[in-house]
């Protein structure tokens, strides 16, 4: 079963609102929201083992807000916001996390942070190899080895 | 249908099983070795896709309860606030570890004396020289000789490149006056025996894709099974056998196919780690061991030690290395001995981390409270991401048999095996070297410029470490194994892994578990003709 039927119609109208709530859209410096549809398509598209946890934040986001967190404004989403990162424990954690993941994979926000658009693997990086001359000063301190007598 | 007996069976292709396996091949006895695990697939390791990093959270998470794969096992750790941490497949715990390579130091050996705490080891560090030497070799190490401060070692290539993240430590420590010094590491830094040189995929932890890092299952494997060793895959031992002389002759497993298998062996060496050797030997019982198996000193399980880890992080103006590097580059062994006006006895070895990658940083931070939420995080994230630095302090443990390691009564794996329950808590030596590591680790961040520094102290899933529960000693009444790895109530039966440490050392104990098992295997190749005396 995908995750998208996991969810219900509004779950995911409430996932997507979270998400807007943790990482906005930002003209400055030309980024996505974490609600952007692609973004939400990622998530809701690998969510596999953390479906439940997920879930379970959802349903709880929805306890707070007396109802889908979508449909309040602005004022009282912040209110429920602070609640639910205080009291959600490991499920907004869970949920909280799965944003961020999809979020910073996504290739416009790596683009805008400066970095490549690939898998670390086969290119990797190059590392500067550095001034050794800073280990003159310990070399100079020496020390000894303790030892059993 | 009844299997032939073979001359050695070791139980678990890790690190220990795989060094031993290796050196008792030159014997051309008939090596079996059964593995719960199967062989690894670099093309399926997380830094070849780009989901890689989300990938440690989930079916690559360090934790075998979070993983559970069907290789793993799961362990009942809701008593202990230090989590256990494991890989089993061909390779076991190097296939999932920072390759970080420090050895014990001579002083380790021998606590008692110098210190008047736990106990002297049956054996000093110049019985394991030639043995840490044949390892590094192995294993391929790299890094510079001449640490003043360590033992001395003779990597076979270079050390890693200092980075920018190196670089901004070393000034750091200079400043202070303290001591810092490349890391020995088993990432290969040319390209040795086969494997390639690092090329810095930076995710190191959930296994190398480029084969740089160095695992048992890419070093003493091949090497054995060429040599004749048999290698049998997804077969998870359930329990050791004994006979009416308490010798031990064989072990029960289930193969494959979950069909459950007896085989019989001559000598039985156990190679599980320190938290599953004691599973195995107290899932062992018999009328005639009713404690479990080479328990008659009540020990095993027991003196369970971990290495606390006290971990701080800040973020400095500059950039450093993020993920784009093996995470250590260098120790510090400032506080490795002990000062008792530091309110603590003993001592712990300290390594730097370069930084994370992008979703770690985001997560993590967040957890912390220092990326918000709404539109400042963007401006936060940046100020944050590829400017971490980090220093983790590896503080000693000192047995206390309280900690242990017993079989829970409920939870069982998937063939029905009572799963390892753990009890453990931090000592007041532990909290007093951990506070004063942070302490210190706080200073250095400062005077690099570091701010928002945050802490993790111990850090909950860093139980990495598993040692001290089957200890080697020479009384049987204070110990499991003597002095060369053999159990002291059955003649046939050896212990080769992080169980029989005596002490933990302060240290990374990789490279000693296996000089320890090279050091059984020769003791047993140098008694063949009367092993059972």
């Amino acid at each position: 079963m995908s995750a998208e039927t996991q969810l219900t119609r509004t779950q995911c109208d409430d996932l997507r609102t979270v998400a807007g709530m943790i990482v906005p859209a930002s003209d400055a410096y030309k980024v996505p929201g974490a609600d952007d549809p692609a973004i939400q398509a990622d998530i809701l598209a690998t969510l596999g083992r953390d479906a439940k946890l997920v879930t379970a934040a959802l349903d709880h986001l929805a306890g707070l807000a007396g109802g889908p967190l979508a449909e309040l404004d602005a004022a009282k989403r912040d209110v429920v916001a602070q609640e639910f990162r205080k009291s959600g424990g490991a499920a907004a954690a869970t949920l909280t996390r799965v944003i961020l993941q999809c979020y910073y994979r996504d290739d416009r926000v790596l683009r805008s942070l400066g970095l490549e658009l690939r898998a670390p693997f086969p290119k990797g990086y190059v590392l500067p190899d550095g001034d050794w001359s800073l280990l003159d000063p310990v070399k100079a301190r020496g020390g000894t080895l303790r030892r059993a007598p | 249908m009844t299997k032939d007996p073979v001359d050695v069976l070791i139980i678990g292709a890790g690190a220990s099983g795989a060094a031993v396996a290796w050196s008792l091949a030159e014997t051309k006895m008939h090596i079996l070795c059964l593995e719960q695990g199967g062989w690894m697939n670099p093309a399926e390791y997380p830094s070849t896709g780009r989901d890689w990093e989300a990938k440690f959270f989930g079916e690559w998470s360090s934790s075998p309860n979070i993983r559970g794969r069907p290789e793993d096992y799961p362990v009942n750790d809701d008593n202990s606030p230090i989590k256990v941490v494991n890989y089993n497949a061909v390779g076991g715990s190097t296939v999932m570890y920072t390759a970080h390579w420090p050895r014990l130091h001579p002083s380790d050996f021998k606590v008692k004396t110098l210190d008047g705490v736990a106990d002297d080891w049956p054996i000093d560090y110049d019985a394991l020289t030639p043995f840490f030497e044949e390892n590094d070799r192995m294993m391929g190490t790299s890094g510079l000789s001449g640490d003043p401060l360590s033992p001395l070692t003779h990597p076979p290539m270079p050390q890693q490149p200092m980075g920018l993240s190196g670089a901004i430590v070393g000034k750091a420590m200079n400043k202070l006056g303290w001591h810092w010094w490349p890391s020995d590491t088993t990432v290969a830094t040319t390209d040795y025996e086969g494997r390639a040189r690092c090329i810095n995929l930076g995710h190191c932890t959930p296994a190398c894709a480029q084969g740089a890092k160095s695992s048992t299952d890419i070093t003493y494997w091949p090497h054995a099974v060429r040599a004749g060793v048999e290698l049998r895959t997804h077969s998870r031992v359930r329990e050791i056998t004994t006979d009416e002389n308490g010798m031990a002759t064989g072990v029960v497993y289930y193969d494959k196919d979950g069909v459950e298998q007896f085989q019989p062996a001559h000598v039985v060496i156990i190679a599980c780690n320190g938290v599953g050797t004691p599973r195995l030997l107290l899932n062992s019982k018999s009328d005639r061991f009713p404690n479990g198996l080479a328990n008659s000193s009540g020990l095993v399980g027991k003196n369970l030690m971990f290495h606390p880890y006290a971990q701080i992080y800040g973020y400095v103006k500059e950039p450093t290395d993020s993920n784009r590097a093996p995470p250590t580059c260098l120790w510090s062994k400032e506080w490795y001995d002990t000062d008792l006006s530091r309110g603590f006895v003993r001592g712990y070895g300290v390594q730097f981390v370069r930084g994370a990658g992008p979703v770690f940083e985001a997560v993590v931070s967040e957890q912390k409270g220092i990326l918000p939420w709404g539109e400042d995080h963007h401006r936060v994230f940046r100020k944050l991401n590829g400017h971490r630095l980090g220093f983790s302090a590896i503080c000693e443990d000192l047995p206390e048999e309280h900690n242990q390691v017993t079989l829970d009564p409920v939870l069982k794996d998937s063939h029905g095996i009572p799963a390892p329950k753990i009890n453990y808590t931090i000592s007041e030596n532990s909290q007093k070297m951990m506070d004063h590591a942070l302490a210190r680790g706080r200073e250095i961040l400062e005077t690099a410029g570091a701010t928002d520094i945050c802490t993790n102290s111990p850090i909950p899933w860093g139980g990495w470490h598993l040692l001290g529960t089957a200890r080697m000693g020479t009384d049987p009444k204070r110990s499991v194994v003597n002095e060369w790895g053999r159990t002291h109530d059955v003649k046939n039966l050896f212990i080769v892994d992080g169980s029989i440490f005596v002490t933990s050392g302060g240290v990374n104990p990789t490279s000693t578990i296996q000089a320890l098992a090279l050091y059984i295997a020769d003791q047993m190749k140098q008694r063949l003709a009367n092993l059972f005396d």
